[in-house]
Formats: structure tokens, sequence, C-alpha cells
């Protein structure tokens, strides 16, 4: 049980260094050279390692203990970054995301991984002879390296400094017999052995974690000291139960080679030792974990982040009664108080909304990989440009977009992007570039995935529209290319030729489409045949609490979002004109066509005698409508809430609200009343 | 579903009123019995579905279980209620004329609906009791929710 208070952690942690490990196994197939990628990925994966085997996961600390063997191999450049080493690292990567995966759905995350292990066994026994001059600069740097220890720059000025004051820095690798009952026990006794002849100044792991034995069998100590290494070994051999000690002098003239070589450094080093201090500490902000110990957070259980949403939303419906309230008896002192309050709680909903957004990031790191295996799968070259990944959105927005994006990607690389000889053939460059793309715009996100690949054949997608009904002649003659492209989204509908293994999956296109209209969000795509397509996706900032113009229509109320809103206004019926049976006005020299809300909800009403009308002029992109009503109330901030399973998709609603007084007000979808 | 299992086992149910007829529904799916109120039209929807109500700050659909069933319309009274109902999660309410009753069914007094009380709503029952001089229709519920949702999703 007390387990389980830790798996959450756990499982978040893994998660993390998983993408970590992803993200950089693809920076280094990008420079191979770098090994400094490799440490990144050597620490995400040990870290794992840790993890797994502390919470009894062995599957996992087996795997990852094994991809650790190789990556080491490729940190000494005893293997080469062959895209055959990539392949079976990703592999493991797989296996380990599917292992988090069941331990996350609470399986017990026991998985068979002996064919991956062996793969990268194979690899690590294998050595493909690395190039004569490699293996000679391993050898010279490292002469029959054992030991891997990696210090950080204040360990290296702590070795130097006791050198200069005639200390011997020694590496020893201390390996206990496999039969150990106690390993916590012997280390705590070489330890004994160790400080009594010298200073140990590191241990891999750390103290605390050969403490509570986490380790496998073997844990390697820094010691500085005066004693020769001949006696150090002799002395931990008499503890028993050790089965090898291996000791290496640590090279500290290779540092300070190293550290010449840096110019400015150099002198630093010999003249400011408080300066030296910071360089550490900018070195390692950038990866992960130190630049969140840096900026303070804490992780909350979204679940809590939910209830506080629901609580404040509450509180949002009772201060718009509590203004009602405040208006109708006018009191002064009352409605001071209730001035104040909505100032406060309009902060607080910014601030807890603001809590709740998330860079799409979240949703975009794990396309990379997918992109790679995708386009091996495919046999294509695809090179996945992502932009604007640090742009926020609502969290439940970002729970949702997840897999329509993947669609919209495949599908990219799938129908889009051509294989490499044809596109060479039609003179474009073999590799295919599929750009991802997020920014914001006013209160809208807009997620942009454009192909360079062939672009979608219109007469192709017209004669299969006609084919399955979609469309008729006529209609398609009133259509613009963007409608007939649109055609795409239409249910049941489907371009591909042959069902591949990829397009074959899941869900079609009009699936995609209704899951961002189901988010309020509106979805283009434009293309030119041979250039490539752009899929375009304009999303709601957040979709919990919005600001509403309330309307009226005789008896009832409507609220239309401020977003879709672009001015309101009162016209005299004079100015309605008629166009082909439709009422439009001439709006600051535009044609607008008028939409009469009573008539499209139906709302039963005596003809009223009015001279005006009350207008609200809405936009859908470039094209323009007006809303007739009887009345406009005013803005409000308003909770959108949904009108439940059954009732999913009504016309030109998108959800409802409760108001101060109680009652419930209806949404207006003003994306469905612009054709 | 649900109903074939459920056969062999005793039932609670609730009585409501429907014009001069007894209805029942299994006492587990319902979660509250209101007094009438404020209900806001849904434009576009069918006839019977009369809109959705703030129940305590959660937008619930409104069916009058009348129009429903093909019944004709009559005014709310004092008596009419409003029975919410509550399968996985999704709310759905039903009004009727008046809510009478909660009582034991045993499975064995459940007989298959008779041929005449036929019309659209046949499917919908699951059944007819008779209880000394009383005599009760069961709902199917189930069915009822399912074609809802099948519905909405059409």
């Amino acid at each position: 049980m007390s387990q389980s208070q830790y798996l959450e952690v756990f499982i978040d942690e893994s998660q993390e260094h998983l993408q970590a490990i992803n993200d950089n196994l693809l920076q280094l197939e990008k420079e191979p050279g770098d090994l400094s990628i490799v440490g990144e990925i050597f620490r995400s994966a040990h870290t794992l390692k840790g993890m797994g085997a502390t919470m009894g996961y062995e599957d996992l600390a087996h795997l990852t203990h094994n991809m650790e063997n190789v990556l080491d191999l490729i940190r000494n450049d005893q293997l080469e970054v062959t895209s055959h080493v990539m392949d079976v690292v990703f592999e493991a990567v797989d296996d380990l995301e599917e292992i988090i995966v069941d331990i996350s759905n609470g399986g017990d995350g026991k998985q068979d991984v002996n064919e991956v292990v062996k793969h990268l066994e194979t690899l690590q026994g294998l050595e493909p002879a690395p190039s004569e001059e490699q293996a000679a600069k391993a050898e010279a740097v490292q002469p029959a390296n054992t030991i891997n220890e990696n210090y950080d720059e204040y360990e290296w000025t702590v070795l130097a400094q006791s050198q200069e004051q005639g200390y011997q820095a020694y590496q020893i690798q201390i390996s206990l017999d496999e039969k150990t009952m106690l390993k916590a026990a012997r280390v705590y006794m070489v330890f004994e052995v160790l400080e009594q002849i010298g200073d140990v100044i590191k241990s891999t792991p750390s103290a605390d974690e050969l403490e509570e034995e986490k380790f496998d069998f073997t844990f390697v100590v820094t010691l500085l000291t005066t004693t020769e290494a001949d006696e150090i070994k002799q002395r931990i051999l008499k503890v028993s139960e050790i089965s090898s000690v291996y000791i290496e002098i640590v090279n500290i003239d290779q540092y300070k080679e190293n550290t010449t070589k840096e110019k400015n450094q150099g002198k630093e080093k010999a003249k400011s030792p408080a300066k030296k201090q910071e360089k550490p500490k900018k070195k390692e902000s950038s990866p992960g974990k130190k630049g969140t110990e840096l900026n303070k957070t804490i992780r909350v259980n979204i679940d809590r982040l939910d209830v506080l949403m629901n609580l404040f939303e509450e509180l949002v419906i009772d201060r718009g009664r509590l203004e009602q309230i405040s208006s109708e008896l006018n009191n002064t002192e009352l409605n001071e108080t209730v001035e104040r309050m909505s100032r406060i709680s309009g902060d607080l909903q910014e601030i807890i909304l603001n809590m709740r957004m998330m860079p799409v990031d979240q949703v975009f790191n794990r396309f990379p990989r997918m992109v790679r295996s995708l386009s091996k799968e495919l046999g294509k070259k695809v090179n996945l440009e992502i932009i604007g990944a640090e742009t926020e959105l609502d969290r439940t927005i970002i729970d949702e977009i997840g897999d329509p994006l993947v669609h919209l990607i495949r599908n990219s690389i799938d129908h889009g992007i051509e294989h490499p000889d044809v596109r060479k053939s039609s003179g474009k460059p073999e590799e295919g570039t599929v750009e991802l793309r997020a920014y914001h715009s006013g209160n809208h996100v807009f997620i942009e995935i454009k192909d360079d690949g062939a672009g979608i054949n219109k007469e192709k997608v017209i004669n299969k529209a006609l084919e399955n009904g979609v469309v008729t002649e006529e209609d398609l003659e009133k259509m613009t290319d963007q409608q007939m492209y649109g055609l795409l989204f239409a249910s049941g509908f489907s371009t591909a030729e042959e069902v591949t293994d990829v397009s074959g999956r899941g869900v079609g296109l009009d699936v995609v489409r209704s899951t961002f209209e189901s988010l309020g969000g509106v979805v283009t795509v434009d293309s030119e045949l041979g250039k490539g397509s752009l899929f375009s996706i304009q999303l709601p900032l957040t979709l919990s609490i919005i600001d509403v113009m309330l309307v009226e229509v005789a008896e009832e109320k409507y609220a239309v979002p401020l977003t879709a809103i672009v001015e309101t206004a009162i016209v005299n019926k004079e100015e309605v004109y008629s166009a082909h049976n439709q009422k439009v006005i001439d709006f600051r020299g535009k044609v607008v066509p008028l939409v009469f809300l009573h008539e499209i909800f139906q709302v039963p009403a005596e003809e009223t005698d009015n001279e005006f009308y009350s207008l609200v002029i809405i936009n859908k992109g470039e094209k323009v409508a007006g809303l007739v009503v009887d009345s406009l109330i005013g803005q409000h901030d308003i909770v959108l809430k949904s009108l439940g399973n059954y009732l999913s998709n009504v016309f030109a609603i998108s959800g409802a609200t409760i108001l101060g007084d109680g009652q419930v007000a209806l949404i207006v979808d003003t994306n469905a009343l612009i054709k | 579903m649900a109903g074939s299992s459920n056969d062999e086992k005793d039932l609670k149910v609730i009585i409501f009123q429907l014009k001069d007829e007894e209805y029942a529904i299994e006492v587990d799916f319902i979660q509250s019995i209101e007094r009438m109120q404020p209900v806001t039209r849904i434009p576009g929807v069918e006839a019977y579905i009369n809109g959705v109500m703030n129940l305590r700050v959660v937008i619930t659909p409104v069916i009058d279980l009348r129009k429903r069933f093909g019944i004709e319309s009559k005014e709310f009274d004092e008596a009419t209620r409003i029975l919410v109902l509550n399968k996985e999660g999704n709310e759905l309410s039903f009004i009727v004329d008046g809510a009478n009753d909660v009582m034991d069914i045993p499975a064995s007094k459940i007989e298959p609906t008779p041929e005449v009380v036929g019309g659209a709503a046949e499917e919908y029952l699951r059944g007819v009791v008779k209880l000394e001089n009383r005599l009760f229709t069961l709902l199917h519920l189930d069915k009822i929710l399912q074609k809802q949702v099948d519905k909405a999703d059409a």
C-alpha cells in the first residue's frame, strides 16, 4: 500500500524521463558526434533505472540497465551511432513506454523484454571496431577504462585543489558478492575503512541510495588520500563479501587541459573561484531537472484543479446573482461591496485559468517520434518542424486535441508527402517537410499543419463526394475551392485508394473535425496541387468561462460568445434590403446577410411592430452575418456547460449556462449560422 | 442487457402517475424527485423534449413523458413531478403527473405487455405487474435511455 502514494510521482517522472530520452535520441540522430547528448540520455536512463528498481519493476530496470550499457559504449566511442543502433535503442524506449503505460493503467509493469534485451546485448557484443583513430584516442584518454565517473566543475575544482595539497584522487569500483544479504551493511563497512585513510568526496549511487540499497552490486566512490592504491585495495578486501575492487587514478591533468582550451574560462578559474561556481549553474540550468529546482513549482493533481474550477464556476454564477440583486436594490454600500467582489473574483478567475494553461508542447512532443517511425514504415523521408510549442492552451483543450492532431499529421505524411523518388523527379528535395505551428491570435490559438507534398487532387475529391452523395452537382457550382477541400471532412469520406496500414486504422477526418468543433474550434484546409496542403485549426483559449453578449428573443435569453462578435448595431427596418429572398443590410459598405434568430430557433412569439432591428454582427473567418434579436441585454462572464450526452447535436447551440437568477440560457454556436 | 439478468430478482420501484394509469421505474435509476420548475426550451429537438433545467448547477434535459408516450398534454399542477434519473453519469428527467409510491415487486409477478397496449411506446415497456387490485406498467429504462443516445448521435 505504501507504494501507491509514490506511484503517481513515479509515473509522472518516468514519463518525463522517457520524453527527455526520446527528444535527446532524436537530437542525437541528427548530431551523432555530440556526446554531451549521450550524457543527457544516459542520465535520464540511469534515473529511470533507479526509480524502476526502487518501485520493484524489474523488467523496467533490467531493460534500462542494458540500454545504459549500450549508451555507455557510445559515450566511450566504442560504438558508432548508426541508424541500426538508433532503431534498437528506440525499440527499447518503445518497450519502456509500454511498461509505463501498463503501470499507469494499474498493471504490474511486467513485460517480455527478452527480445529487445537480446538486441541490445548484440550491440554490446558487436563493438564494431571503431575507426583506428577513434580507438587510439579512446585508449590514450582513458587507458583500460572501466569506471566512468562524471564530475561537475565544482567537484573538479575540489579534486584539483586537493591534488595541489599532495592528495591523490582515486576512483574505486567496489563489487559486492552477489549473495550478499545485507548490502547496506557492507557499504557502511567499506566507507568506514575508506574514511580511515582519506576523504570520500563522491559516490555513485549517492550515499543515500547506497544506504537504501538502491544499487545492484557495484558502486563507485571517489577517494582523496595519500595512501597507495594497493594498500587501499587490500584494506577494502578485508571487508567480507567483497568480490572485487578496481582502483584507478583520476586524471586531473586531463580536466585542466580541457578547461584551458576554453578561452576565458581558464583565467576565471585561477582568479575568482566565486565566478567558477556560477558556471556550472548556468550550464546545468537547461536540462529539465535543475531548471525546475530553480523556479519553485509544485505538482498539483489535475483533479484538484478541476474541483477548484467547479467551485469557482459556482461562485461566478452566484456573482451574477449578486450583481443582479444589488442593481435591483440600489443600495450604495451593497453596490460597492459587490463591485469589489466582482473585481476580485475577476482576478481570481484569471489566476485559475492561467493555472490550467499548459504549453501545447505537451501534445507536440510526441510527434517527432511518431513521424520518425511513420516515415520509416512508409519509406519516406520526412522532416518535422515544430514552431511555437510554447503556446499555451487550456488543459481541457490540450487533453482533447492529441488524437485528431495525430490523425492530421499521419494524413499529411501518408497522403501528402510523396516517396523520395517521386519527389526527386518532380524537382523537389527528397526530404519532405511537415510544419507544425502553433500561435496566438486574439482570443484564439491557431494550430497549423503544413506539408510540401502532393497537395489535394480536387477532381478526386469532387468525384468521390458525388459518388458518396455528399454533394450534388448544383452544390458544387457554388462552392469555393476551400469548401471543396472541406468535403474531405464529410463523414464516410476517404480519398485513399488503398487502405494502408497507416490510414486504415482509427478514425476518419469527419471525426477529426467533430472533435475540434466540439471544442469550439474551426478546421479549414487549403491546398495547391503539387505544392502541398495546409490544415488550419482555430481553437478558443479556454472552454470553461467565456465572455458573452446576452440577447433576448421574445421571452427567451441566448448567449452569443464575444469572440465571434464584431460589434452590435441597431438598424432601421427601412435599411434592410432583400436579395434573392435573403434579407441583407449594407453594413459599412459591405453586404451582410441577416439571420433572424426567432425563425432559426422557432421562438414562440407574436409579431412585434418595432421600427428597428437589434443586430449582433458576427463573423467566422472572412464571412460576416447579422443576428437579428429583440434586445441586447449586455456583456457577461458565463460558465459554459454542456447539454449532456442526450442533447449532443442541437443545431446552432453549443452549450448552456446558468444565469444569475438560476435560469438556463443557451449559447449560440455562431459558426453553424454562417455558411 | 441489465433487464435479462434482473429478471430473477425482486424489484424496488417508484410508482408514478400518467393520466389515469400507474407506471413503475426501478428505484436504482432515480436520483431525485423534484417539483415542477422553470425549463428552458431547446430549439429544433423532438417535441417531447421540453428543454433543460438547472438542477443544482447541473444542466439536465427534461422530457415530457406524456408527449413521449403520445398521451394528450395537460397543464402542470401541484401534483406534477420531475423524476431525475441518473444512469452511468448521464442525467435525464421525466415530467410525470405525480409520484405516488415506492414498492417491492416480486420478479415473478412481471407479465409480458399485453399486445393491445401497443402503440409506439411498446418497445419501451418491460411488462405489466398486477398486485392486488392495482396494475402497473413497468418501464424498460435501458431502452428508453438508449434510444435517446442513439438519436443524439444520429
